[in-house]
Parts: C-alpha cells; sequence; structure tokens
C-alpha cells in the first residue's frame, strides 16, 4: 500500500504541465510529531470505537433503516482533518459518521440523530445519511450517489465568489467516481478554477460490485486529466500520507490553481451497509487488510517503538474513547422520540 | 463482567432468523469483529461480528435453531480474567435488562394519529397600488429582466448562472443587458450540464449564496430535477432547519410552438408534488415581476415557470418603485356570479377568451388566477366556489394527476355542500405532444373546450 504517485497523461488541457508538476510534488509522506500521532491515534480510535457502537445498537434494533460504517478507513478523514483550516468546507456521502465526528460534531448528537431521537443533530428528521452543521461547515450526509459532489462543488464556487480564501473538500467513492454529474463538476471546477478537493474514498468496492467490474479505467487519480485537474493515488491507511497529500492539495487551492484529486487507497471491513452477505470478497482478503495495514494499529506501533506511549497510556486513550462513545450511546437510548408536532415543521421556511 | 451476545437485526424488516453456523466454540478466544456465527435470513446468510473481546463463555442457541427472535441472548462473552462460572449468572442479570425490547413488532393501537397538518397561513394581500399610479406597457419578458437586475442591485449574492444567460443575452433574451450591468462574476454562462450546474448552484445555495438558476427550458431541467428535489427541497427537514438553498429555479415551461413532445412539457404538477418547494406561474408581466422578486427574497427554493408564448406579450405593469408580490395569493381578475373558473400561467388566454365570450351570452363567471401553484391559495378557490356552486379548471398540462386533479380534490373534500354540478377540468389531451399544426392544436385546449365546460357545469350547454 505504498502511496504511488501517479502521472498525469496530460495532453493539451489548460494547465496540464503545471499539473504535472504539481503531482511530481506531493510527498509521499511527513513524519508525525508525537502530539500528532497521538491525536491521529485518538481521532481514529474513537471513530472506529463510534462505529463498533452503532453497529451494536443496529443488531439490536435501535438504530433503523440504512447505516454505513466507516470502519478500517480512519486515516482519510482523520489526516484530512488534520491539514484543514478552520472554515473549510466538507461534504460527503451517507457514509458520513466519521467526517462528522472528524470536524468536531457533537457526538450525542450523531449517535442520538442514529436512533431517531430529538436530540439528534437533524431532530431526528434526518437520521445516520443526513446530518449537518453550520459551525463546522459540515454540509452533509447525502443520499444519492454523486450528489455531494456537484453540491461541493458549489461550496468551492461560493468560496470563490466570497473570496474568502476557503477549501471545500468533496468526498466520494470509487462506485460515485463514475456518475455523470462528477464529470460535469470536474469540468466547471477547473473551468472556473473552483478551490476544492475531491477526495475519492477507494475502498475497491461499490457496495458489492469491485472496482475492476464497474470502472474501465481504475486508477482514479488520473480521471481528471481530460480537464486539467492534477491528481494522486495516496495511501489512505496511512494517515501521515493522508496528511502531507492534503497539505498539498490545500495549498494548490489555496493559491489559486483550481481543483485537485486526491485518491484514497483505503479498505472498509465491514458490509456495504447492515445486511450485505459479504459474498463479494473473500474473508482472507479482509483478514489481511486488518492483520496488515490497518491504519490504528500502524500509529499504534510507531508510538510504541518510539516509546511517545506506553501500552498502559493507549490502553488509557481507549478507556477515555470508549467513555465518550459510551455515553454517546447511554444519551441516544435514553432521549425521547422527537415530538409529534415536528412533523410539520422545517419544510419551508 | 460477562456479556449477552444477542441475535442481531441485519436488516430493518428482520424479526427473526435461523442460527445457521457457530464459527467459535465455547472457550475461543475473539476479538471486536471476528465473525462468530452466521445467520440465515429470508433475504440472505449473514456474518455475525463480536462487538467485544473476550472468550465465548457458553453457546445458548444451537446451530440450526430456526426462527430465533432479534435480540434473543445467542452466546455468553467473558471478559478478560473472568471463568466459565460467570456464565451462568447471566440471563436473569441485569445484562439481559439492558436489552431494550425489538421494536420490529410495535403493537398495533400504539400507533398515534398523525398530528393535523398546520393550515397554512394565509398570504398576505397585494400590496395597494396608490390610485393614478402610472402604468407601463412592458412584456413578460422585460418584467422578468427588470425583476432580477432589481434585486441583483438589492442583494450582491444573488447571481444568475444558465446556459447563453450573459455572453449571448438569454436564449430568450430575458438576460438581456445583465451581463454589462453586472459583469462575469454574476451573470454566469454555463456548460450545457443541468445536472451539474443545477447541484453547482444548490451547493452555493447552503453556502449562503442565493442563486437564480435559468434553465433554457424546464424540460431540460428534467436532467437535474434530483438535485431540485433531493438536494434544494429536502435539505432544510433533513437538517433540522439547519440549513436549506434559497435560490430560484427559472425558466420556459409548457408548450411553446411545433417543438414537439420533448420541448413541451408543463411541470407544474411535478414540482408542486413536493414539500420543501415553492412553485410559482405567472401569467402577466406585472405578476411575473413581482412574484419573481419575491421568489428571488424568499428564503426557500421556488421553482417559477414562465412560458415562451407569454414572454412577448405586453400588459399594463404599475410603475412603481418596488413592486413585491405575495407568493402564496390568487388573484381574482374577473368577478361573476354564475361559476368560478380558475386557472394560470398561460391557461389564463383560454380563460379570459372564453369568459369574455360567455359574459356575451348573458353567463357571469368568476376567474381566478392562481399566480402560485405551491402553495396554493384553496381559500380564495373555496370562497368563490361557495358563491357559484360550480368549477371549471383550465390548464394546458397533461390531465392525470394535475394541478386540476388536486384543486378538484380539495373542492369536494371542503366545499361538498355548496356543489351544483361536478367539477370539470379542461387541460391537455393526455398524449406526447405531437409536432403536426393540426395535431398540436388538437392535443392543446382552447377557448371552445373553455366555454362548452362552463355550458356543463352551468346546464345551459
Amino acid at each position: 500500500m505504498a502511496g504511488t504517485q501517479s502521472k498525469s497523461s496530460g495532453g493539451r488541457a489548460k494547465g496540464a504541465t503545471k499539473a504535472r508538476g504539481a503531482m511530481k510534488n506531493v510527498p509521499a509522506l511527513v513524519e508525525f510529531s508525537k502530539e500528532e500521532e497521538l491525536n491521529a491515534y485518538r481521532e481514529m480510535l474513537f471513530i472506529r470505537r463510534f462505529e463498533e457502537k452503532a453497529g451494536q445498537l443496529y443488531g439490536m434494533g435501535l438504530i433503523g433503516g440504512f447505516c454505513h460504517l466507516y470502519i478500517g478507513q480512519e486515516a482519510v478523514v482523520v489526516g484530512m482533518e488534520m491539514a484543514k483550516e478552520k472554515g473549510d468546507q466538507m461534504i460527503t456521502s451517507y457514509r458520513d459518521h466519521a467526517h462528522m465526528l472528524a470536524c468536531g460534531m457533537d457526538p450525542n448528537g450523531v449517535m442520538a440523530e442514529l436512533t431517531g431521537r430529538r436530540g439528534g443533530l437533524s431532530k431526528g428528521k434526518g437520521g445516520s445519511m443526513h446530518m449537518f452543521s453550520k459551525e463546522q461547515e459540515f454540509y452533509g450526509g447525502h443520499g444519492i450517489v454523486g450528489a455531494q459532489v456537484a453540491l461541493g462543488t458549489g461550496l468551492a464556487f461560493a468560496n470563490r465568489y466570497k473570496e474568502n480564501g476557503k477549501v471545500s473538500m468533496a468526498f466520494f467513492g470509487d462506485g460515485a467516481a463514475n456518475q455523470g454529474q462528477v464529470y460535469e463538476s470536474f469540468n466547471m471546477a477547473k473551468l472556473w478554477n473552483l478551490p476544492v478537493i475531491y477526495v475519492i474514498e477507494n475502498n475497491k468496492y461499490g457496495m458489492g460490485t469491485s472496482i475492476e467490474r464497474a470502472s474501465s479505467t481504475t486508477d482514479l487519480s488520473q480521471r481528471g486529466a481530460s480537464f486539467g485537474i492534477p491528481g494522486v493515488q495516496v495511501d489512505g491507511m496511512d494517515v501521515r500520507a493522508v496528511k502531507a497529500a492534503t497539505d498539498y492539495a490545500m495549498e494548490w487551492c489555496r493559491e489559486g490553481n483550481g481543483p485537485y484529486i486526491l485518491e484514497m487507497i483505503t479498505y472498509r471491513y465491514r458490509g456495504h451497509s447492515m445486511s450485505d452477505p459479504a459474498k463479494y470478497r473473500s474473508k482472507d482478503e479482509v483478514q489481511k487488510m486488518r492483520s496488515e495495514h490497518d491504519p490504528i494499529e500502524q500509529v499504534r506501533a510507531r508510538l510504541l517503538e518510539k516509546e511517545w506511549a506506553t501500552e498502559d497510556e493507549l490502553k488509557a486513550i481507549d478507556k477515555e474513547v470508549r467513555g465518550v462513545v459510551a455515553a454517546s450511546a447511554e444519551f441516544a437510548q435514553n432521549d425521547p422520540e422527537p415530538d409529534p408536532s415536528e412533523l410539520y415543521t422545517d419544510i419551508v421556511l | 463482567m460477562a456479556i449477552e451476545i444477542l441475535m442481531p437485526a441485519l436488516s430493518p424488516t428482520m424479526e427473526e432468523g435461523k442460527l445457521a453456523k457457530w464459527l467459535k466454540k465455547e472457550g475461543d478466544t475473539v476479538s471486536a469483529g471476528d465473525v462468530i456465527a452466521e445467520i440465515e435470513t429470508d433475504k440472505a446468510t449473514m456474518e455475525v461480528e463480536a462487538v467485544d473481546e473476550g472468550v465465548i463463555g457458553k453457546i445458548l442457541v444451537a446451530e440450526g435453531t430456526e426462527e430465533v427472535k432479534v435480540n434473543a441472548p445467542i452466546a455468553v462473552l467473558l471478559e478478560e480474567g473472568e471463568d466459565a462460572s460467570a456464565a451462568d449468572k447471566v440471563g436473569s442479570a441485569p445484562a439481559a435488562a439492558e436489552a431494550p425490547a425489538a421494536p420490529a413488532t410495535p403493537e398495533a393501537p400504539a400507533a398515534p394519529a398523525a398530528p393535523a397538518a398546520p393550515v397554512a397561513s394565509v398570504a398576505p394581500a397585494d400590496p395597494e397600488i396608490p390610485a393614478g399610479t402610472k402604468m407601463v406597457s412592458m412584456t413578460v419578458r422585460e418584467a422578468l429582466r427588470d425583476a432580477m437586475a432589481e434585486e441583483m442591485r438589492r442583494n450582491e449574492n444573488v447571481f444568475l448562472m444558465g446556459e447563453e444567460v450573459a455572453q449571448y443575452q438569454g436564449a430568450y433574451k430575458i438576460s438581456q443587458g445583465l451581463l454589462d450591468e453586472f459583469g462575469e462574476k454574476r451573470v454566469i454562462d454555463t456548460p450545457i450540464t443541468e445536472h451539474g450546474f443545477t447541484g453547482l448552484a444548490v451547493g452555493a445555495a447552503m453556502a449562503g449564496l442565493n442563486p437564480i438558476v435559468e434553465f433554457m427550458t424546464f424540460n431540460f431541467a428534467m436532467q437535474a430535477i434530483d438535485h431540485i428535489i433531493n438536494s434544494a427541497a429536502k435539505t432544510l427537514y433533513m437538517s433540522g432547519g439547519q440549513m436549506g438553498a434559497p435560490m430560484v429555479f427559472r425558466g420556459a415551461n409548457g408548450a411553446a410552438a411545433r417543438v414537439a413532445a420533448q420541448h413541451s412539457q408543463d411541470y407544474a404538477a411535478w414540482y408542486a408534488s413536493i414539500p420543501g418547494l415553492k412553485v410559482v406561474q405567472p401569467y402577466s408581466a406585472a405578476d411575473a415581476k413581482g412574484l419573481l422578486k419575491a421568489a428571488i427574497r424568499d428564503p426557500n427554493p421556488v421553482v417559477f415557470l414562465e412560458n415562451e408564448i407569454l414572454y412577448g406579450q405586453h400588459f399594463d405593469v404599475p410603475d412603481v418603485e418596488d413592486l413585491v408580490l405575495p407568493i402564496g395569493k390568487a388573484k381574482i381578475v374577473r368577478e361573476g356570479t354564475d361559476a368560478t373558473m380558475v386557472s394560470w400561467g398561460i391557461g389564463m388566454t383560454y380563460a379570459l377568451q372564453a369568459v369574455d365570450e360567455l359574459a356575451k351570452q348573458g353567463v357571469s363567471v368568476e376567474l381566478i388566477d392562481l399566480r402560485t401553484i405551491r402553495p396554493l391559495d384553496m381559500d380564495t378557490v373555496l370562497a368563490s366556489v361557495r358563491k357559484t356552486g360550480r368549477l371549471v379548471t383550465v390548464e394546458e398540462a397533461f390531465p392525470i394527476c394535475s394541478v386540476s386533479s388536486e384543486i378538484a380534490y380539495q373542492v369536494q373534500s371542503e366545499a361538498f355542500d355548496w356543489l351544483d354540478a361536478p367539477v370539470l377540468r379542461v387541460t391537455g389531451k393526455d398524449v406526447p405532444m405531437p409536432y403536426a399544426a393540426n395535431l398540436e392544436k388538437l392535443a392543446l385546449p382552447n377557448a371552445k373546450e373553455v366555454i362548452d365546460a362552463v355550458k356543463a357545469v352551468t346546464y345551459t350547454a
């Protein structure tokens, strides 16, 4: 899973030469300081424990409908959050719990939204796939595959319109990467040089269909080539590689060079949603990823090796995180359902 | 403390399943994520993963057992350092009580009635136009352009985007002169990619701007309807009121002339069925101007349906500083006593011809121009029907599940005892729009059909 830095096919697209240069300059990774390692460890573990708890509550019938867990992909959103500045926006698909936790939204509110309670971030009206926060610049949780790519391009359009220097991050999966509106968005983003990072979370499967079975070309980082948008593949299981690539892409956008594509090579351990028969991949494949590339274990091993933390200290972090997650689950189970009068509120202003 | 492993629900509809196979046995160590068992439901065979780490102390449900209820304990997991005897203590222990009752089978009588839908607040009346106000003859095209220009002067977050809106000055010349006044930052030519640029505009609205998206015609907005409905209309609700899309989707809607099936559809009923949208369909230039200004100021997504044939027609528009009309308020265009006629948009051309002809024949028709399709001003319609006892609706759209259908439903529901005749509707025919001149004419409504309908409901045929 070494970060492979792809080269652009270039062509005569506007800015292609610069784009090629841009890709060569992306560092594979930058070593973290002790504080960064500990921060990444805590944040990733928090997401992992939260998602495990969500899976458990689903199994108990407390969470209904769809529930898409992020387990295995934690390094992507945590590394990007570490690279972003206040005011930069995030928007993603329905696999969204981790993004909300990473950008600082209240875990009690997220979990209570999953259980459909009044203290949920959307008052129980959105559910697992639909939460938003103006304060944390999180623009949702979208259920239509690829829709958030056009919307995220619109956030970048607003940044340029307001000249506020902010960058929008539009997350989507390898499945969505074949959607037509993605390319309509790429075209406008480059045409107008909008400050947007397209983050392709390539976890290798669009629901149960592997990327090889769905995509005519599988190097998704190069999907912007015909528009003159540079892109690189990043080891999305290594939080340091994610952070380094994002730092670079952020600077690229802030300097007014237009959009940038980061293809995060990652892996989801769990099914697409909860009822996933998992017949499309082997158990060995999943087990191999877990044992050899786990994003949290990688950080844990480095922390121990460098003696930046002891086993006991890491256990204490786990305990702290479990406490926060347990409290959120407690809140989400005890919080009442929305008042029936909420049925008819928030439809129009 | 020992933990009970419960039969998990693997889909929202699962109530029970077969415990097909144990992959771990008593005494095995498991860590979170390990597959411990396989379950068969009516849909699929699925794996059960351990959520916690520990040792399988006791298996409570043997493999091969069918009809295991969701949330029934299937095994006991011992934590580090616990011995097997702890497994026996679980069951009556509070651990079991922590498992909530499965909500999969709610008791029938428990379902509460939905609260009554709130009564729509009555839209304010049109602003008073002072006596002696100068009237200016203006086309609908000019009125729309002036409305946008005035609102763009007023609020710098308002911008216009669409195909050919800038350098070309508008495919139908609605945006004539706007590029010169506001520059390319605020009057933006887009690629011919409705899905993408509509999504982009909705994103910009979520970030606080006020886009006006021009569709060359609403036929092409079908490529973008996902963003109009799923992204713009539903976000306010899905976010619990935190975030919405204050914006306008506007353009030519309905049949033009001789452009055949794919360029001739009226979408009013489609958009009007969506909670979260407002839908405006004006007829006159004054209404076009006053309602477009209101739509641009509205904090909700507004679908503003224009008509190519009306663009060039002249109307008197009051020459006032800031003409803003209320969305959701119908207008009584002609007062009458014998029958009520409700129309909107280009349907008004047939309605007016018919009402004038009927007046000559001594039939007094009260004509209401709805102007807004959502929210529907049923108060005005019902008051008139209670006076006349008869109703004819006139529109160009397809008949099935049309706006007329909805009006007829509401009238029979709210004014059944006042009706002296069935409600009749005059609509476009239930066919794709043909190209041939004679067939096209047959497919559209006409004044004679409207006159015949009024004669039928007044039993004067």
